[in-house]
């Protein structure tokens, strides 16, 4: 099918999301969307998908105008598109699912559906279990189910956002090849969105590349990353040098710890991370790094063991009280764990404050003011007035930032750039680097093991529970972290 | 496009008009004339002086219970139990009036009204410790406590606290003259609650507008899990606002069996307390329109006896006016809030 998009506007606010935005997809190939965060990538897709309308402009399907009110109006016309985060129904079954909002029948017919999703199933490679719930599923395999439904749907034009983003390295190479074999041998239009090069050099034939709402370049590809780089950002951002090594002075003690819950048993981890050190958790989501780092913060009640924080004992403190003794954890959810959508910007660094911070009275002034400095320094883009929802994905993220306060000993950061572009991760990474030289040390766990290996003095792997040999982040490759993820040591 | 700011104004006004165009056909298909009607009803609220007088002693203890539920509804709790919170007040008071003889008003007085704020927090603090110990929903635990407090109720009527000449299962006897709060020519209304009410109306909307409590109130009944990571006590400050919703309420209750009646009754609340849920949801959970919601409601009311005296309609026209408009309200919801569901989106990175 032949799409083409022209002029499309939207904004948000004062926000020019998408500012006159005209280009064309054609049949059979596999086109990258590249932007940094805010460049107005996941707002084009969403108006291509049905899932927004546009303000002004207009979208052609093979020549003929057409108007999407709904997501399944779009799926109608042959538009489907693959979410960030799978719109399933996590209590359902693979086949529940899947049959959702296919069969409006009162009887279901679910030997049938059966058979039409084995059949779609099988031509693409897909391996899950029908009868499976989708809560048990991973984020790769829930992901393949939304391409499922788009497929059954009688998708033309396949649109995906962000599809790596938390998915193993083999779901990858599967998503992929099903790709290659989607626009070749279906004739199937594929657009990725992503800010992540080599796989859109990897896939993609041809990029177009978005800057503050404008198609500011279009390329064959491979083309040299330099090229795509100065195309996004206008210039090639300077990476900053990692600070030296840490002090050594022990902060973090963790002898025998041990962590339960249904799912997943991590047994026996023994740690001491330093004061001012990184310390990277890398392996697959689900493999222990969290339960760890929410056992840390007092999230997750310690099965066995000790933990320690300069000595003192914080094994069986609550969230809370580990809060206390100067311990963050920042979650990987924005809106879901840490932000309140409907409160300001100025509403949160009030709740956020430690507490002998806190006044019985709000002193409004002063909180607004004390916000803005924070939000500057934190580059989000806002008003103290803003409310959290209003802020777009990474300003959210930079807001989470925002809200740590001075003196922490401890940070523990779960995903810490998740949906970041490169130069905005590098900027929160500035951030943490000034926080470690007061001699906070920091904690994290990432899905991105260039990003882990880069940014950490020190690395553990997790798999299934188990927590492998120490590596010096200097001194190890991605090769040989991958090999730990696999379990060998 | 001009349609849509239009429509956006006067959005407030649908389903106030549209209750009204019910109750017209209503007042039609029984052959009533709508314009004697809404006549009767304006004469019954405010026809006359005692007639004035008697919509606003209804509305101080449905105005008290409403402004409690601003604090638990801000919090994200369905304090359905506030109804039983407001009997149990009633009997709290009535406990002090019926045991203390002899002594001068100013002390019996500010005795009741604190047993009654005692008694509705303490039947609160039950529903908000069942449900961040026990996990029991506080709807649940609500409506179990208010029957409870009705049983309660026709225990004390019909056993310890008969009148001297048998239970008759209608109330106590009337308490002494000094334990009832001063009231105005003879009527039920007492300007000393009015007083209360106006207090208590100042305090909560300061404590949501402008304190870190009411901050975090908030913050919890907007998303807890983020409230929680934020550092802020769940279970603290849930047991906290249930339990001032529940003094509030339990005063509310003071005022029903010291100037609205005499003694405790049988059906003490009068539904107050399930009306007020319906204020604080017509008032858009905004503090500032609680009070005059709940002065309609009451006029409606009290409007709705005097309907019935004059046109034979049953005076349950009123309930039903109130509860259409509420249910209309919720459907037609907040024009915003509907354009929103419809484009739940943003500049997304």
């Amino acid at each position: 099918m032949h799409i083409e998009l022209r002029d499309i506007r939207k904004t948000f606010g004062d926000v020019r999301a998408n500012d006159g935005i005209s280009l064309a997809f054609e049949p059979g190939r596999i086109y990258g969307l590249l932007g940094e965060n805010g460049a107005g990538k996941s707002t084009l897709m969403k108006i291509l998908a049905g899932y927004q309308p546009a303000d002004s402009g207009r979208i052609l399907l093979n020549g003929q105008p057409a108007h999407f009110a709904t997501p399944a109006d779009a799926l109608r016309r042959g538009v489907g598109m693959v979410y960030q985060d799978p719109l399933d129904f996590p209590p359902f079954t693979v086949l529940e699912n899947y049959l959702l909002g296919r069969d409006r029948a009162v009887n279901l017919d679910f030997r049938q559906a059966a058979a039409e999703l084995r059949a779609i199933l099988d031509r693409y490679g897909f391996a899950v279990d029908m009868d499976a719930a989708i809560g048990s599923l991973s984020l790769g395999e829930r992901q393949q189910l939304e391409l499922v439904r788009l497929l059954a749907g009688g998708a033309q034009a396949l649109i995906l956002d962000e599809p790596t983003t938390g998915i193993s390295a083999s779901q990858k190479d599967a998503l992929f090849a099903t790709m290659r074999r989607m626009a070749a041998e279906e004739g199937k239009s594929i657009i990725l969105v992503s800010h992540k090069l080599e796989e859109i050099q990897e896939l993609c034939g041809h990029a177009f590349v978005l800057r503050k709402g404008q198609l500011v370049g279009e390329t064959a590809l491979p083309c040299p990353n330099r090229a795509l780089v100065e195309m996004m950002f206008g210039q090639v951002p300077e990476r900053t040098p990692r600070p030296p090594a840490a002090v050594e002075q022990p902060l973090l003690e963790i002898s025998g710890l041990g962590v339960r819950t249904q799912r997943l048993t991590v047994g026996d981890i023994n740690l001491s991370i330093r004061r001012g050190e990184v310390f990277g958790l890398a392996g697959l989501e689900g493999s222990g790094q969290a339960l760890l780092m929410k056992a840390v913060a007092g999230l997750l009640p310690a099965a066995s063991g000790r933990i320690a924080l300069d000595g003192l004992d914080i094994t069986h403190l609550d969230y809370h009280q580990t809060r206390a003794a100067g311990v963050a954890y920042v979650a990987a959810g924005r809106l879901e764990e840490g932000l309140i959508a409907g409160l300001s910007l100025t509403e949160h660094i009030l709740l956020a404050a430690p507490r002998r911070d806190q006044t019985f009275f709000i002193r409004w002034g002063a909180a607004r003011e004390t916000t803005s400095g924070r939000i500057a320094l934190c580059e989000v883009v806002g008003v103290p007035d803003s409310t959290a929802e209003q802020l777009s994905g990474g300003n959210q993220q930079r807001m989470l930032y925002a809200m740590l306060n001075e003196g922490l000993r401890l940070i523990l950061l779960d995903q810490p750039t998740r949906g970041l572009d490169v130069r905005s991760a590098d900027y929160i990474w500035e951030l943490l680097y000034a926080r470690r030289r007061e001699g906070t040390a920091i904690l994290f766990y990432s899905p991105d093991l260039d990003e882990i290996i880069e940014r950490s003095d020190r690395i553990a792997v997790f798999s299934g529970g188990v927590m492998s040999r120490i590596v010096e982040a200097a001194r190890t490759t991605a090769d040989e972290l991958g090999h730990l993820i696999g379990g060998q040591q | 496009m001009k349609v849509v700011p239009l429509l956006k104004r006067i959005w407030p006004l649908m389903p106030v008009l549209a209750s009204l165009a019910f109750i017209l056909a209503l007042l039609l298909i029984f052959g009533a004339d709508p314009a004697t009607a809404f006549q009767a009803l304006w004469q019954g609220a405010f026809g006359s002086r005692d007639r004035l007088l008697g919509t606003l002693a209804f509305w101080i203890p449905l105005a008290l219970c409403a402004i409690g539920l601003m604090l638990t509804f801000t919090a994200g709790l369905w304090n359905i139990g506030v109804e039983g919170q407001l009997i149990l007040g009633s009997i709290g008071a009535s406990w002090v009036a019926l045991n203390l003889k002899g002594q001068p008003a100013w002390v019996l007085i500010p005795l009741e009204l604190l047993a009654a704020m005692a008694a509705g927090a303490l039947w609160a603090a039950l529903s908000a410790l069942l449900k961040t110990r026990g996990k029991v929903h506080e709807i649940f635990s609500g409506l179990a406590l208010t029957n409870l407090a009705i049983i309660l109720t026709n225990y004390l009527i019909s056993g310890p606290w008969q009148p001297p000449e048998g239970g008759s299962f209608r109330g106590t006897q009337p308490f002494q003259e000094a334990a009832l709060l001063p009231r105005l020519f003879d009527s039920r209304f007492s300007p000393l609650s009015l007083v209360l009410m106006s207090i208590a109306l100042v305090i909560v909307a300061v404590l949501l507008g402008n304190t870190t409590w009411g901050l975090k109130l908030k913050a919890l009944g907007r998303n807890s899990r983020s409230a929680f990571l934020l550092g802020v006590s769940s279970e603290r400050e849930a047991v906290i606002a249930m339990m001032a919703c529940g003094a509030l309420a339990g005063l509310g209750g003071a005022v029903r069996v010291l100037s609205w009646f005499d003694s405790l009754r049988q059906s003490i609340s009068g539904g107050i307390g399930f009306l007020a849920l319906l204020v604080v949801m017509l008032s858009a959970y905004r503090m500032f329109w609680v009070p005059f919601v709940a002065f309609f409601f009451s006029a409606v009311l009290q409007g709705s006896i005097t309907l019935q005296l004059r046109t034979q309609l049953h005076s349950s026209l009123g309930g039903i006016l109130t509860g259409v408009l509420v249910l209309l309200t919720l459907l037609f919801g907040d024009y915003n809030h509907l354009r929103r569901l419809r484009k739940e989106s943003r500049p997304d990175e």
